[in-house]
């Protein structure tokens, strides 16, 4: 029995390497036929150093790039990022009180150290992301996801098996959530659940994710790291679909500095990098194969501090309304930033999914009609050249941050009269200063979780812990409520973006846009269409030049 | 009663010898740097530049925080040197008219390294002066904390200052004088030393002076030609220094700017076609440097004569 | 001369002491924590993470515990923001590469340096004497950030020459094939050395042209001396005379200016790191202070007063040895 087993598994093994090496004769092409470039190694640049390659523990956007290559979740965002694609599981079924997910797992998934990949693995890993051991900051996310009893396990109230994920067997994972949470299956592309392999934990400990002793399922593996340096990952050829994964090496070089970085991208050294801000219109003037932009799911805002000990000036509507329309966004996205940034006059990105943009009064108007507005009103509330408004506005330190703030006090002193203070601070103590309200104006961005428009409109309910204005209206936060369960809930959406036009907590200033230098022979397979840019460097690949 | 009268009179005569000695070495001093050229076009240029940092904004046509839309980021290209459009020196990556952010720039600059070395100046001359002049234990423990003090590494403390508490130009006068008063004061101690066994401080202690009286009155007034080399040539340091903070992003806060930030916003646009934006406050930088070391070159030369 | 070495290393230990009081209640005292974010954490969570780092103790329990830690262990504990390397590995990460380039820029800042201060010494008042001076000046006033990418845009985009940033490996693994030209093997490491090049060019530069000013000066006066004057009157041939008298006295204000050098060097390489992505010790201090890896920032702040400590040691002893009036 075993003998055939192991027979079995060998010709497996030949037949892939049959099959691997038939792939290479015909070679070079593309998913969809192109012809390949001979050298299939991707290179890019991250500004700062990823906090972890952990899936438990990591938090920020460039470490997920790497834990997503490295690991492989229960499903991918396919190339689009609007639907899934099977990863670990291959389907699933959903109990009619929608609260039980069984996952069936795929048989050929295996850990690059060649021991298969089990739905005990992404037990291990879920309990573990929510152990008050691990302590990782991301275990919010395993609340977010409703899993049962999991608000007592972070609390360390129950033993960590009472959280609501077992292994059925290997290949059948069972989920219980204490809600029915229609986006649940999107959910499962993000690195807080993805498997983690238990052995190779326990034996390394924190260690465990240094090359050599890392152990991943994805489709590459940690070759090399070296913090604040380079971080290099490789094919792992023990990966299900590694005949299909094109590219062989992958490496992110840490560089702190965007110009130093343009300077390096155009002496070939790096395949990505990202346009600094202004230089756009330039860049892709010189090398227009080279220049892309593609919109994002994030929004550029500044909220007023609406809080009791907040500044008087700001409980006025109409002065909200005023310094609201004064903004020129045309001049912001035109030439401060100028790589394509949509303007914006809602809170929700134009991009999202399914979401319609409402007519809003201000977005309709010319900018000399606004600013004619906003003199009326700011007259109307009492401020005028004897008695100009003052007040202090907040950033986080950043080239393009200062440039925004400069152009819009400037736009307030030249239309209004207004006297803005800039105030710059780091970026723990800008965030420190806005969860406590010790700001009057301050900067904020958002980038969508997922691709729906609550992603967004959730930060003005009341409850919000990221309501940094505290903003409060009990019409939008029963709207929320009622979008929750809606069957569409995108005319409620609307509805609440013309409220917030009306009350104006925060001063919505435009929409992201993806602003990069790319290798031209790269491009035709960076999923730009992705808004959260969720890429997979197994997607990815080099066409052959002048393909 | 005798004793005292020689005392009064042999007082009287040290002191006007200090005096008709004083009086020589500085007049010898001026005659030295005069004849030194490079001091004087340096002192030449110091002086353009001061009057360039508080009266160039007469000159300018905007005010340095006066945003000319049509003419920042994507489109600062346009905003080139003219005399036509009174951007003298063009417009910076935000719009602004440069000459007049230079001219705050130089100011601000010239007002940190002046600022920063003078809280290093005064306070090192005073604690060098009172350890060299009162000696002993109180010397000893004086100059171990200076030892100690000065194993801290200041910049990297000042960096951490600055992050956490915020910028203000207060903590950055503050954190750059700090930094440089320890070399200050042991300079000064060494001088002291010597100087406290001179006939005039004897004199001093023998009639009863009190000893701050002494210290104030006799020991730092002839502190006054190093302690003058040594913040000339302290004044371009700490405009390094500035810069250094400013590079970091940790400068002073906009609208207000100083060379060190502009010259790191130009930097940034280096390869962007508009090179103005960094060579116009790199200029008055390095010119600004250049002329500080050529007048602590010649002060020192001036003031200590042996022949270099 | 032992005695003075031991009081000095006994003036050391306060000033540790008291540089990890200071910069611990520095760090305590700051608004915003190592584990804030955008999105504000559940009150449960961010209670296991403070207990995990023990930050749930009494601030002078902790930092006794620290002090404790330091002193017994040399552990500076774990980083708050790199979750699988502590501080002991953070900086056995960035301080070889420090160390390799701010050896190379000592070396080049004083063999430079020293040799056109003497050479425009030599040439008092002429063209040599008034380039040389024109030079160190404005060496010394450019600042290395603008430097930096001049450099890049020259010798990696305009020329292709040298790469523009990056480290190559770094130092702690073999990076290049010893048989390599470029590739330099030292302390049980590799490195190959275009990747050099251009920190040490951007951090010897203004060290060079000081240590250049210096020795300039110290040299005129060496030379109008009297045992100078007597040495050639004698007939010495003036290689001589430079060589075997002068050289020494004229070092010496030199040798005194290692030190505030060398604490220059440690605070340039955060330029130099920012600049060309080394991975050094200053880039991890810079991006510690700002995301308040607090224990990333001690380790590195005791870590440079311990050598700054220490290198002021060496320095005063080397001009002990080389100065024979000094006697302890």
């Amino acid at each position: 029995m075993k003998m055939t087993t192991l027979l079995k598994a060998s010709t497996a093994a030949l037949l892939v390497t049959a099959g691997g090496a038939a792939l290479a004769q015909d070679a070079m092409t593309g998913p969809n036929g192109e012809a390949l470039a001979e050298e299939q190694v991707f290179v890019y640049r991250v500004l700062d150093e990823h906090s972890s390659v952990d899936p438990g523990i990591v938090e920020d956007v460039s470490g997920s790039e790497i834990v997503r290559d490295l690991f492989e979740g229960l499903y991918n965002d396919s190339k689009t990022g609007e639907t899934l694609e099977p990863g670990v599981a291959l389907s699933h079924t959903v109990s009619d009180d929608g609260l039980v997910y069984t996952f069936t797992l795929r048989e050929d998934a295996m850990w690059s150290d060649g021991t298969p990949v089990t739905a005990g693995d992404f037990v291990f890993a879920w309990r573990r992301a929510a152990s008050p051991e691990l302590a990782s900051p991301y275990a919010w996310y395993m609340e977010l996801m409703a899993l049962e009893n999991v608000a007592e396990v972070i609390a360390g109230d129950m033993p960590l098996d009472a959280l609501g994920v077992t292994a059925v067997d290997d290949r059948t994972l069972e989920v219980r959530l204490t809600e029915p949470l229609p986006y649940f299956p999107q959910m499962l592309t993000h690195a807080t659940t993805f498997p983690v392999p238990q052995a190779v934990v326990e034996e390394h400990g924190d260690a465990w994710t240094r090359p050599g002793n890392i152990v991943s399922n994805g489709a590459y593996i940690l070759e090399e790291h070296i913090p604040q340096e380079r971080s290099v990952r490789v094919k792992n050829d023990m990966y299900w679909d590694a005949e299909n994964t094109i590219v062989e090496r992958v490496t992110a070089l840490v560089i702190n500095d965007e110009n130093q970085a343009l300077t390096r991208f155009l002496a070939g050294e790096l395949d990505r990098t990202e346009v600094p801000a202004g230089q756009f219109p330039r860049l892709s003037e010189e090398y227009p194969e080279q220049t892309i932009s593609f919109p994002r799911l994030c929004n550029y805002y500044y909220t007023f501090n609406l809080r009791e000990d907040g500044p008087e000036a700001f409980k006025d509507v109409r002065v909200r309304q005023a310094l609201a329309l004064a903004v020129d966004r045309q001049v912001i996205t035109e030439n401060v930033l100028a790589g394509g940034q949509p303007e914006a006059y809602t809170f929700t990105p134009a991009a999202t999914a399914n979401f319609e943009v409402p007519e809003v009064e201000m977005a309709s108007m010319t900018q000399e009609e606004r600013n004619a507005r906003a003199q009326e009103l700011m007259a109307e509330a009492g401020y005028g050249p004897d008695n100009p408004l003052q007040f202090e506005m907040v950033y986080n330190t950043s080239d393009a941050h200062r440039s925004i703030a400069v152009a819009m006090s400037q736009m307030w002193a030249q239309t209004l009269g207004v006297e803005a203070t800039l105030a710059n601070q780091e970026w723990q103590t800008f965030l420190d200063a806005r969860n406590s309200g010790d700001f009057e104006l301050a900067r904020g961005a958002w980038c969508g979780d997922y691709n729906e428009a609550s992603t967004f409109l959730d930060l003005l309910d009341t409850g919000s812990g990221y309501n940094d204005a505290k903003y409060s209206n009990p019409e939008v936060d029963d709207l929320l409520q009622q979008a929750k369960t809606a069957e569409d809930p995108n005319p409620l959406y609307t509805r609440i973006e013309e409220i917030i036009a009306e009350d104006m907590p925060v001063i919505p200033i435009y929409f992201y846009a993806g602003n990069y230098m790319m290798d031209d022979q790269l491009i035709p397979s960076w999923p730009v269409e992705n808004v959260q840019q969720n890429w997979y460097s197994k997607d990815l690949y080099f066409v052959a030049e002048g393909e | 009663m005798k004793l005292a009268q020689r005392d009064a009179v042999l007082l009287e005569e040290t002191m006007g010898l200090a005096e008709i000695r004083g009086r020589s070495l500085w007049a010898d001093a001026r005659g030295r740097f005069i004849r030194n050229k490079a001091a004087v076009a340096g002192l030449v240029v110091l002086v353009l530049v001061a009057l360039f940092a508080f009266f160039g904004q007469v000159l300018a046509q905007y005010e340095p925080q006066h945003v000319d839309f049509s003419l920042m980021g994507a489109n600062a290209w346009r905003g080139v040197p003219s005399l036509e459009t009174g951007h003298y020196f063009g417009v910076d990556s935000d719009g602004r008219d440069l000459f007049a952010r230079t001219v705050q720039g130089t100011r601000i600059s010239l007002l940190v390294g002046i600022v920063g070395a003078l809280v290093a100046v005064v306070v090192g001359t005073l604690y060098g002066a009172v350890a060299g002049y009162v000696g002993g234990r109180t010397d000893q423990v004086m100059m171990r904390t200076v030892d100690i003090l000065m194993s801290i590494p200041f910049m990297f403390v000042l960096i951490l200052m600055l992050v956490i508490f915020g910028r203000s130009i207060f903590m950055l006068f503050l954190g750059i004088g700090l930094i440089s008063w320890l070399d200050m004061s042991r300079i000064a101690r060494g001088q002291t030393l010597s100087i406290k066994n001179k006939e005039f401080v004897e004199a001093a202690v023998a009639t009863g002076v009190r000893p701050f009286t002494i210290i104030l009155r006799h020991v730092v007034p002839n502190l006054a030609g190093i302690v003058i080399v040594y913040s000339t040539l302290l004044v371009p340091q700490m405009i390094i220094f500035e810069s250094f903070i400013s590079y970091l992003g940790l400068g002073v806060q906009e609208p207000m700017t100083s060379l060190g930030a502009l010259i790191n916003q130009g930097a940034s646009q280096m390869n962007n076609g508009t090179l103005w934006m960094m060579g116009f406050p790199l200029f008055f930088f390095l010119i600004t440097l250049f002329a500080f070391f050529f007048v602590g070159d010649g002060l020192r030369d001036a003031l200590d004569p042996k022949d270099r | 001369m032992y005695v003075y070495i031991l009081r000095r290393l006994a003036v050391a230990i306060p000033t540790i002491l008291l540089l990890v009081i200071f910069s611990f209640a520095l760090m305590y005292s700051a608004p915003g924590g190592p584990f804030n974010s955008e999105r504000p954490l559940p009150a449960q969570v961010m209670a296991n993470i403070e207990a995990k780092y023990g930050l749930d103790r009494p601030v002078m329990v902790q930092m006794a515990d620290y002090v404790w830690g330091v002193v017994t262990r040399f552990d500076f504990g774990p980083s708050f923001q790199y979750t699988d390397r502590t501080v002991n590995d953070v900086i056995a990460q960035g301080f070889p590469v420090t160390l390799t380039y701010g050896f190379w820029s000592a070396v080049v800042a004083v063999i430079v340096g020293v040799s056109l201060g003497i050479a425009a010494a030599l040439r008092h008042n002429s063209w040599l004497d008034y380039l040389a001076v024109g030079v160190t000046i404005g060496a010394q006033a450019l600042p290395n950030f603008v430097m930096a990418p001049i450099l890049v845009l020259l010798f990696t985009l305009w020329l292709g020459w040298l790469p523009g940033g990056g480290w190559a490996g770094g130092i702690v693994v073999n990076a290049c094939d010893p048989r390599d030209s470029l590739c330099w093997s030292a302390f049980g490491g590799a490195i190959r050395l275009d990747y050099v090049i251009m920190p040490v060019i951007a951090l010897s530069t203004s060290y060079m042209a000081s240590i250049a000013r210096i020795t300039r000066s110290s040299m005129l006066e060496v030379m109008n001396s009297n045992f100078i004057r007597t040495a050639r009157a004698k007939g010495l041939p003036m290689r001589r005379v430079i060589w075997r008298h002068a050289l020494k006295p004229t070092l010496l204000p030199v040798i005194s200016y290692l030190g505030p050098a060398f604490v220059g060097m440690i605070t340039g390489s955060v330029v130099v790191d920012i600049a060309f992505s080394t991975g050094g010790i200053g880039q991890f201090f810079v991006n510690s202070a700002f995301n308040r890896d607090y224990s990333v920032i001690m380790g590195i702040t005791i870590l440079v007063g311990m050598l700054t400590i220490g290198f002021n040691l060496l320095v005063d002893i080397l001009y002990a040895w080389i100065d024979p009036k000094i006697r302890y």
